[in-house]
């Protein structure tokens, strides 16, 4: 089923950005290209760039994230846009005003660009169909389903430290089965060439099928960690701790924790990363997580760059091309 | 009023009919095939020529949303979709608001049915109070005021205890019980069914076992209490299996298919797109191959077109928030017809399985063209062409996935008492 | 001024170029000039000229792309490399290099980039050629050469190695 030809214009140009799913490489290497010349403004006097003056970008957020706010926020501004913060509880749409309705009201305050999270896989592609053309729609994150700009800046992050991604040995360990995070970091890591991606967790965590999407599975962390290049820890949500799916954080750690010995099993250079926030003492240990090995500080400042990226791209699309 | 039907082919597989001939209805009844009886002059002769003329289609539960959710549907909006579909009994499901668990809601629905130029309504009462699962509805009131069947429909009863009793109880009044196989625990967070699409598009899956383990609980608590079942919508070729085999073991138990699940699969959840939402999920190719080949073996006894319309707000937002269904009465008939053109099952079989069998189930005075019977009868046009649009679609939910569609096949008459409440050349 | 563009030796007007500005750099009094190229043309012209002028600063480079005032026309540009400006702008003498000097809009979109790294003491704008055309109140304080032209002309600097003039005129 070809999923989502929404988010490409005729041109080929993505108009939004919703999923890494069925992407080209080559747009992909453009997001991270584009995101290199980003990084560069923030080291600056002014971290400011006029590109998108004028413009509105609305971050409508359907489920609390602070974290993946501010970031979408802050590299808007980077942007010189508007940005409106819009946070909608999740029972005001569920009852009552349907979703259509909200956007609806949204478009009467003439926005360029909606910046959408919410707790239901595929409501941003929902949205994106309904705005009017030239306005875009970017994918914060959706239910279980993708979270394309965090997976971006994720192989931003790994393309900066290793650059050469057909040779590359990625594990991702944890909760799969409830990570939109691990589902767009498979596409984009597979479109990119890497040859060895494996999911790591228990039974209970890894979604039926997984393999489905061309992924080695362990169920044993110093197996599934041997030898990679790098170690993306996914974060075990606090409801999920002691749950039907797990006994305890305690135990958990203990199993697929990651710790400084078990990192040994990695190569001896392999990065570990985390989408945030970590749980210490749960996921990741302390000393893992601030060793001279973890890169996750690095992951939350490309982050901006890469939205910065994204966002301009989008917008960049609905140029009526001379 | 006295009806001819002339030259069409009539399949009547209750009766073992299939041959081009007359049919002659004079009042409610049939009066005669081939031969015109004496002294009958038709005051309305419908050319049948290059048609099927069949018995009226038996929908065994649909949701006519009327009392309570007018706003999606009315009882008088899908009767007359349904006749246009061809069907001439539609048996309307207890979840409306008031639950059909009283006889003052039947006469409601009686009430407001009369006069409908559509299809004839028979209520399904509820099988708890409230459809809540907790304490048994009055179910002789409901029998007595005309229910056909009792079931919790929408709501499988979570509390073994409680169902075992509703079925015993059930079985003492010689109620049919109309059941939906859903384990409660392992499907209650799932949107689709559970495998690779599911893991792929990021939705919570209902795993094809949440169908067998309600299944086999039921058929366990069938075989104690001796109640007669019929099983709504199997989705799953696990759940065919322990039907068939608990068949073998002589328990008398029947079920239906609905006809979106023959045609679609989960992969076709593109998009994420709410208009497949469904109950019991969309199944994988498997499944829907293994469904097909039970209908055609007659190991499903029924096809049902599982009748759910919807205002549009109900599916316009993403898969998981909307409401499961699929308005299915008007594009029944043509995806039917595509069974039979795709080899999957005989025309006879077909007629069977949408008109036949559903009235055995119920002990209905439908499905046949014999002769006193009453004249329910359907003549449809294999051949015509038309597309699912907002114009064509009668029924007021809109929700298919089938908008837009090519679709070949179409009711020209639909006869309800001797009633002509549906004629397309118009 | 020359008769045909062929006449036009791009080494030698990059000559033409050091003379110009060390004279106005020692005019100026403009102590320890920095040189910024405008990508990519301009940085070709800045790296000779820092030779010839036998200057201790680093080269800065911009990609002036996210400063276009053409983004709602043309959309995102294509990637060529980040800016980099490997030294202190603040308060310092910036000598601005491009190749072709024609609207005016480059500049601008330039300066405005500049002034996101800091505030510089001065700004010389240094260009190799200087044709007609402009629509911004811009001028160039030193130039290789002049050229008079249509707004069919079109004239490009082709490099890096070696580095040549490209003319062609677009008339329908």
């Amino acid at each position: 089923m070809a999923a989502t030809p929404i988010q490409l214009d005729e041109h080929g140009r993505l108009r939004h950005f919703l999923t890494i799913e069925n992407l080209p490489r080559e747009l992909l290497v453009e997001i991270l290209d584009h995101a290199e010349r980003f990084t560069v403004v923030g080291d600056r006097a002014v971290k400011k760039v006029p590109l998108l003056r004028g413009r509105t970008v609305v971050n409508l957020f359907f489920e609390p994230s602070t974290r993946t706010r501010t970031t979408f926020e802050l590299a808007a501004k980077r942007l010189s846009a508007d940005v409106m913060n819009l946070n909608i509880e999740a029972s005001a749409t569920r009852k009552g005003e349907s979703l259509s309705d909200t956007l609806r009201t949204l478009e009467a305050m003439d926005t360029d660009m909606f910046v959408v999270r919410h707790q239901d896989s595929g409501a941003p592609e929902f949205i994106a169909r309904q705005v009017a053309p030239g306005v875009s729609v970017i994918n914060a994150g959706d239910g279980r389903h993708a979270h394309p700009t965090q997976a971006m800046l994720d192989v931003f992050t790994i393309r900066r430290h290793k650059p050469a991604f057909e040779d590359l040995r990625v594990a991702i360990v944890g909760d799969i089965t409830h990570s939109r995070v691990a589902r767009s970091e498979i596409h984009a890591l597979k479109i990119l060439g890497v040859p060895d991606i494996r999911v790591v967790g228990p039974k209970t965590l890894l979604p039926t099928a997984i393999e489905s999407l061309g992924v080695g599975v362990f169920h044993d962390l110093d197996e599934g960690i041997a030898g990679v290049d790098v170690v993306i820890m996914l974060r075990l949500q606090q409801e999920r701790m002691q749950s039907a799916l797990l006994p305890s954080g305690h135990e958990y750690f203990h199993t697929y924790g990651l710790t400084p010995a078990r990192l040994k099993r990695a190569a001896r250079d392999a990065i570990v990363m985390h989408p945030g926030p970590i749980n210490r003492g749960v996921e990741i240990d302390s000393a893992v997580a601030d060793g001279h090995q973890s890169v996750i500080l690095q992951q939350v400042t490309h982050g901006i760059a890469v939205r910065m990226a994204v966002m301009s791209m989008v917008l960049g699309s609905h140029a009526q091309a001379a | 009023m006295k009806i001819r039907i002339r030259g069409g082919r009539v399949i009547d597989p209750a009766n073992g009919v299939d041959a081009e001939t007359d049919v002659y209805i004079d009042g409610e009844r049939i009066v005669a095939l081939g031969r015109k009886p004496p002294r009958f002059t038709a005051a309305r002769d419908i050319d049948a020529g290059g048609r099927i003329v069949c018995p009226g289609f038996v929908d065994l539960a649909a949701h006519l949303r009327e009392p309570g959710y007018e706003h999606k549907a009315t009882i008088a909006s899908e009767l007359g979709a349904a006749a246009a579909g061809g069907f001439t009994t539609v048996c309307c499901t207890p979840d409306t608001a008031p639950v059909v668990d009283t006889p003052a809601v039947v006469e409601l629905i009686h009430q407001r049915a009369r006069g409908v130029r559509g299809a004839r309504v028979r209520c399904i009462g509820a099988l708890t109070h409230g459809l809540g699962g907790e304490v048994l509805a009055e179910m002789q009131a409901l029998k007595n005021i005309g229910c056909v069947a009792v079931s919790n429909v929408g709501r499988p009863i979570r509390d073994t205890n409680v169902l075992r009793n509703a079925l015993a109880y059930a079985s003492t009044l010689g109620l049919t019980v109309l059941l939906e196989a859903e384990d409660p625990w392992l499907g209650a967070r799932g949107v689709m069914h559970e495998g690779a699409t599911s893991t792929r598009i990021g939705l919570a899956g209902i795993p094809a076992a949440a169908e067998t383990i309600g299944l086999a609980r039921d058929l366990v608590l069938l075989g104690e209490t001796g109640a007669r079942a019929h099983f709504r919508t199997l989705s799953c070729a696990q759940a065919v299996s322990y039907l068939r085999d608990a068949r073998k073991r002589g328990l008398h138990v029947s079920a239906d298919v609905g006809i979106a699940h023959l045609h679609l699969v989960d992969e076709d959840i593109a998009n994420h797109d709410a208009h497949y939402h469904v109950r019991p999920p969309l199944r994988s190719t498997r499944d829907r191959d293994a469904l097909r080949r039970a209908l055609a073996r007659r190991q499903l006894d029924a096809l049902t077109a599982h009748h759910q319309p919807h205002d549009a707000d109900a599916k316009a937002g993403p898969f998981g928030a909307s409401a499961p269904g699929i308005s299915g009465f008007d594009t029944f008939l043509p995806l039917a017809l595509e069974l039979v053109e795709a080899g999957a099952i005989e025309l006879a079989a077909l007629v069977d399985a949408c008109a036949v069998a559903p009235a055995r189930i119920l002990d209905l005075p439908a499905g046949t063209l014999g002769l006193g019977a009453v004249a329910d009868v359907c003549v449809f046009d294999p051949a015509a062409c038309w597309t699912a649009s907002p114009a064509t679609l009668l029924s007021q939910g809109h929700n298919t996935p089938f908008m837009g569609r090519e679709l070949r096949g179409r009711v020209t008459h639909t006869i309800v008492g001797g009633r002509l409440v549906h004629a397309l050349d118009d | 001024m020359p008769k045909t563009t062929d006449d036009l030796d791009v080494e030698a007007l990059i000559a033409t170029m050091a003379e110009r500005l060390a004279q106005r750099i020692a005019a100026r009094e403009l102590a320890d000039p920095a040189l910024v190229g405008i990508r990519t043309g301009g940085v070709w012209i800045a790296e000779r000229l820092r030779r010839l002028l036998d200057l201790d600063a680093p080269l800065g480079e911009l990609d002036i792309a996210f400063y276009r005032d053409d983004f709602s026309r043309i959309g995102m540009h294509p990637t060529v490399a980040p800016s980099t400006l490997p030294f202190e702008v603040e308060d310092r003498n910036l000598v601005l290099v491009d190749d072709i000097l024609y609207t005016g809009r480059t500049i601008r979109a330039a300066m405005n980039e500049i002034f996101d790294y800091g505030r510089p003491r001065t700004i010389t704008l240094a260009v190799l050629i200087d044709r007609s055309g402009r629509e911004l109140p811009i001028d160039a304080n030193v130039y290789g050469t002049r050229l008079r032209l249509g707004a069919d002309d079109h004239v490009k600097l082709l490099g890096p190695d070696p580095l040549r003039l490209e003319f062609c005129a677009r008339r329908s």
